[in-house]
């Protein structure tokens, strides 16, 4: 772990937000990422456009949104992995605009993605060899000489199996990634993204094709990296994890940051409700009345139709 | 039917000059293709230009023979860098078209009556190998009964195998470091190797050099073996054979690319040996309406087309290759 991550709690977290503005692009006390004006746009389909934001260090913040938000898109383009139109932004103060994705990620910002990518044809422990950073048997004229980068190897494994253990993989080290389940590959990726040693880790829907059981467990990981000190940021459409781990919420439509705030705040706030929630998202489905459920949904139905015909 | 020709046909090719010459060509591929999943298709474009690189300069510059071994084994480097450059920040289609492109670009250069001056035409260049000869330690033939070969092919034989030996020793040194980690990272999936911080532009790019160097060691044996440079000898069908041995025995295995070519070549001089005797008109023959004595050398390509067929339909991996690897696809 990098000296310069500071142990960090949820109550801290939430503590260091307690001054911060619920508006859009609301400033931050520590900002480990800044940006402004950032656009992207895909034909006549303006992407993303992101007049500022900011991103605390050492909390949890959610990017949420509807479907063809921008959110990923956004990830693509503070990682690298697209480039802009427009707009600046630094991570620690260091401009990483247009900057090649592999230099993003070696500054210390690493993303995973929504649909994961472990290598299938490498073993899990491989997999997890790959992702630390600084090795000498990456060169290629030191390649050759196992004696040049062998002990260095040994200190990776090391602690590549100390970060299997501790994400419930170990019994796999052996396994092509390949084998393994939709969750254990969204764990996968998690533990390698961490090889890297990433002061931000940024997680593309990590909760999607994950069952329930394994669910619980990924939030407690995700919460284990801010407690290490770690700053993450993750897009996800399971408003539960939101609400449960998030410390800030950020809420993207239409390419625009449209709201920000607290995840009470945010699920409170009419305009979220609105544009991404619905009017039901704070009600459990299963403890109604199927009868109720069904009551209502025919009411609404029924408004619906009586609106269309009102228009017409 | 004279089983003891078959054999000494078969034989002889499959460790003969001609195998030495696939095995090194195909070990440059195997890199390319089989471990960093670079889709190279003018592996006979790098073979030429380190095949003309020692002809032209010794013949036409007049320089020392070993300074022209050095050249022949930059050239392939430049031609890397000048095909590498520019198309592997794109998909790999792009590698694919513009190597075939520039192969074909080479041999046709190298072949026209406009540069007859320095590459000597269609005929191509010749005496430019008498220092390799000169070192030839054998005295005579060698005869092991069923096989034999020539004094300056078993010249040919040990320089060629030491440095098949060599490259597949290299290449298993680099594959299981942390070097060839990334590479077989690569192949399955560039953007994962990107987020990790790796510069996986300058990987591909350093394994198609190192692999177009494969590629023009095998050419520079070739023209030495042969005693001349002929473009003719460049042509595509040579890149696809020598991919053939490569599936044959296995891609991303050290050994694949030898055991292929000693397997292909094994085949093709065997199975045209059969064929010849099959309908020379003496002894067993088949009817002329299934093959006459013109088709014999053409059918043997027929048939190992369709046993690589069969091959990749019932041991897609090769035969070296790991089950488990295939078996598991992510998509």
């Amino acid at each position: 772990m990098p000296a310069n991550l500071k142990r960090s709690t949820g109550e801290a977290a939430t503590a260091s937000l307690v001054d911060v503005p619920r508006v859009p692009g609301a400033p931050k006390p520590d900002p480990i990422v800044k940006g402004d004006n950032i656009t992207r746009t895909f034909g006549g389909l303006k992407a993303v456009d992101v007049q500022h934001i900011e991103i605390q260090r050492g909390v949890i913040t959610a990017l949420i949104g509807p479907n063809g938000a921008g959110k990923t898109t956004l990830f693509n383009l503070l990682t690298g992995f697209d480039v802009p139109d427009t707009g600046a932004w630094s991570f620690n103060d260091k401009s990483l605009a247009k900057v090649a994705a592999f230099k993003v990620a070696r500054a210390g910002m690493v993303r995973t993605f929504q649909l994961t990518k472990v290598l299938a044809k490498l073993t899990v422990i491989e997999n997890m060899r790959l992702g630390a950073t600084g090795q000498r048997g990456e060169k290629i004229w030191s390649a050759p000489f196992k004696s040049l980068w062998g002990s260095q190897e040994d200190e990776i494994t090391a602690r590549a199996d100390e970060l299997l253990e501790r994400f419930k993989l170990d019994a796999k080290r052996e396994d092509f990634a390949g084998s393994l389940s939709g969750g254990q590959r969204k764990l996968l990726e998690m533990a390698r993204s961490l090889m890297v040693d990433p002061e931000l880790i940024m997680l593309d829907e990590p909760m999607a094709g994950v069952n329930p059981a394994l669910k619980q467990s990924l939030l407690g990981h995700v919460k284990s990296l801010r407690d290490e000190g770690r700053t993450v940021l993750f897009v996800e459409h399971d408003m539960d994890m939101v609400r449960e781990i998030s410390d800030w919420v950020i809420v993207m439509a239409q390419g625009q940051i449209v709201a920000e705030g607290t995840p009470e705040s945010v699920m409170a706030d009419p305009a979220v409700i609105d544009a991404y929630l619905g009017a039901h998202h704070d009600t459990d489905l299963t403890e109604l009345d199927p009868a109720e459920l069904e009551a209502q949904a025919e009411a609404e139905l029924d408004a619906e139709a009586a609106a269309e015909e009102a228009k017409e | 039917m004279d089983f003891g020709n078959i054999i000494d046909a078969a034989l002889s090719q499959a460790l003969g000059p001609q195998a030495i010459v696939f095995a090194l060509a195909a070990i440059g591929l195997n890199i390319h293709f089989g471990y960093t999943g670079l889709l190279n298709f003018g592996q006979s474009g790098f073979m030429a230009i380190a095949g003309f690189g020692l002809a032209v300069s010794v013949v036409r510059f007049d320089l020392p023979f070993f300074v022209g071994v050095l050249i022949a084994l930059v050239t392939p480097v430049l031609l890397a860098l000048v095909l590498g450059v520019p198309t592997l920040r794109l998909r790999a289609d792009y590698l694919a078209i513009v190597t075939i492109a520039s192969s074909e670009i080479l041999r046709l250069i190298l072949g026209a009556v406009e540069f007859k001056d320095v590459f000597g035409g269609s005929n191509g260049l010749t005496g430019f190998v008498r220092p390799f000869q000169d070192l030839n330690p054998y005295s005579g033939p060698l005869d092991l009964g069923i096989v034999s070969w020539s004094r300056s092919d078993l010249w040919s034989l040990t320089v060629g195998w030491i440095l098949v030996a060599l490259g597949c020793l290299l290449v298993w040194a680099l594959m299981r470091s942390p070097w060839g980690r990334i590479l077989r990272s690569i192949r399955e999936d560039e953007d994962a190797v990107r987020s990790l911080g790796k510069n996986v532009f300058s990987y591909k790019l350093q394994a198609l050099i190192l692999g177009g160097v494969f590629g023009g060691l095998a050419g520079l044996f070739h023209v030495l073996k042969q005693g001349s440079a002929v473009p003719t000898d460049f042509n595509t069908t040579f890149t696809f054979y020598a991919y053939a041995a490569l599936l044959v025995g296995g891609a991303a295995r050290v050994l694949g690319p030898v055991v292929g070519s000693i397997i292909f070549w094994f085949l093709v001089a065997g199975l045209g040996e059969l064929f010849d005797q099959l309908t020379d008109g003496s002894g067993v023959n088949l009817p002329t309406w299934l093959m006459t004595d013109t088709q014999a050398s053409l059918v043997r390509f027929i048939v190992l087309g369709l046993g690589l067929m069969l091959l990749m339909i019932f041991r897609p991996q090769g035969i070296f290759g790991d089950r488990r690897e295939i078996a598991i696809d992510a998509r």
